[in-house]
């Protein structure tokens, strides 16, 4: 037996999480993820871990991901020089609330996707909370750095972990130990004691579900997920279902479904551009990213559902059946709640309608597959807090 | 019966001259979910360490090779409708091919069980 998902990477060099024990505890097969030794299952597996997530609650060690608060005298200050380097608005973004963005180069390609928060007390105005991907940091913080103007200066959060909690039992399970989460609707964010530790909580996560992120003291990390898995609600989630997660929900990897090439309107992701960011411009790349959404892309990342049950991995050639070239998957395998081999990929613009059938290639053959609306799987966010 | 494993971690079960080939129990833990299994087609003449099936996880594809050179005679295609058999029976019903060997000599260079399980314990 052979497999291509092979990890070379040193052991030695990998950087761990404050988590690290706990997942060796528990059982986690390791592997090498942007430069840590990561969880990519636990002994159940991933099918059973995805699972439970949509059915109950997972929790998912995030603290690879970089921390980063961006600080200047003001909001307004604050927010325009991130707006120097990202399409969305960020002077409009009111306290305790947060934006999905991305980091443009000058083409108007994604250099990273990064979740955004502005404090919720008004005594943090100048102060905006970021959090990137682990594989961007050493490329997302000099170009930050490089672009801020004098008075306002970036941060690094290197005490803090970060830890995900996801599925429709999830907030449940974290407001038991810090009520104020459940009064958070989707996409905001507070500050709030769990068990007394003091944490920054956002209603928001990346698998689809409910849930929220918590930035907590990397020194009280373990003693934190101890008690939520202490709930019998909240399973450990590795790597491996995270990715099956985020793929039946339509949400983009980095490095596979965006990358410095790809602009927000390939990607599909332009409701990161709100109207006075797509009117006055001002962001790198601009001329691109408003041709674009003034005459429609090129090229446009798809969803996909196979018709048969061989998965289509990253990498595999998109066809007409029986005919041209026409695009290329950047993320494929099986979705456990789709129950279907399930794809996403970017097509030239003629072939990106729902309903169009397609074929991908693997292993030379053609495999069947249509163009499906994301996400795959509905998302289940909340939008308002519960009463 | 006696049965042969290979570095490569299939097994294969020698009858007379046919052999049946699987994956070990090692192997299906290592892969995790099985998803799908793409089989031959029979009357494939295979050589040793050429492709003699596809395994899916939902993580990544594996290639299950021929162990030793041979015909393939038959196909378990009840793998086919139930992958996950791949994972709960992996050195019992859920065998992949049976192969018309073409040349026994080259079960010598195979493990038997014991040199097997001592093999794994290095990994």
């Amino acid at each position: 037996m052979g497999t291509t998902d092979s990890h070379a990477a040193d052991a030695a060099d990998l950087k761990r999480t404050p988590l690290y024990d706990l997942h060796v505890e528990l059982g986690a097969r390791m592997v090498p993820f942007a430069g840590y030794d990561m969880p990519v299952q636990y002994p159940t597996g991933i099918m059973t871990e995805h699972q439970h997530t949509r059915a109950a609650a997972g929790l998912f060690d995030v603290s690879h991901m970089g921390q980063a608060w961006l600080i200047g005298p003001d909001h307004e200050t604050t927010a325009r020089a991130l707006e120097a380097l990202v399409p969305s608005s960020m002077v409009e973004l009111g306290r305790g609330k947060q934006r999905y963005t991305v980091l443009l180069n000058a083409d108007g390609g994604i250099v990273d996707d990064l979740m955004v928060t502005r404090p919720v007390a008004a005594a943090d105005d100048g102060r905006l909370f970021l959090v990137v991907n682990a594989s961007r940091k050493d490329v997302d913080y000099p170009l930050i750095r490089a672009a801020l103007p004098a008075n306002v200066r970036l941060e690094l959060i290197e005490d803090r972990a970060l830890i995900a909690v996801q599925g429709p039992e999830a907030v449940a399970a974290v407001a038991a130990h810090a009520p104020k989460a459940a009064e958070l609707a989707f996409m905001t964010a507070d500050w709030m004691d769990f068990d007394g530790i003091r944490c920054h909580v956002s209603r928001s996560g990346y698998t689809g579900e409910d849930g929220v992120e918590m930035s907590v003291p990397a020194d009280k990390a373990e003693a934190i997920t101890r008690a939520l898995l202490a709930d019998e609600r909240v399973k450990p989630i590795g790597l491996g279902a995270r990715d099956s997660l985020r793929l039946e929900a339509g949400l983009c990897l980095y490095g596979h479904d965006l990358d410095e090439t790809t602009s927000p309107v390939e990607g599909d992701i332009t409701f990161i551009l709100q109207k006075r960011r797509r009117e006055e411009g001002g962001f790198p790349g601009a001329a691109r990213i408003r041709r674009e959404l003034a005459d429609g892309p090129a090229r446009k990342r798809v969803g996909l559902r196979l018709d048969g049950r061989a998965p289509a991995r990253e990498g595999a050639e998109i066809k007409v059946p029986g005919g041209d070239t026409v695009g290329i998957v950047t993320s494929g395998g099986f979705g456990p709640t789709a129950s279907v081999p399930v794809a996403m990929g970017y097509v030239a613009a003629a072939h990106a309608a729902p309903g169009t059938k397609l074929a991908l290639v693997v292993r030379g053959k053609e495999l069947e597959a249509t163009v499906v609306e994301m996400p795959i799987v509905p998302h289940r966010y909340v939008r308002a807090a519960r009463a | 019966m006696t049965t042969y494993y290979s570095k490569d971690h299939e097994w294969i079960a020698v009858d007379g001259d046919v052999a049946t080939v699987g994956i070990t129990d090692y192997a299906q833990s290592q892969l995790g979910d099985v998803v799908y299994v793409e089989l031959p087609d029979t009357g494939k003449a295979l050589k040793q360490g050429d492709e003699a099936a596809v395994v899916e996880s939902v993580k990544a594809a594996s290639e299950v090779y021929a162990p030793i050179d041979g015909e393939v005679i038959e196909t378990n295609a009840a793998l086919v409708d139930s992958p996950a058999n791949v994972n709960e029976d992996p050195e019992g019903g859920a065998w992949f091919v049976k192969l018309k060997i073409a040349d026994k000599g080259q079960l010598a260079g195979l493990m038997d069980a014991a040199s097997y399980k001592a093999y794994v314990e290095t990994l």
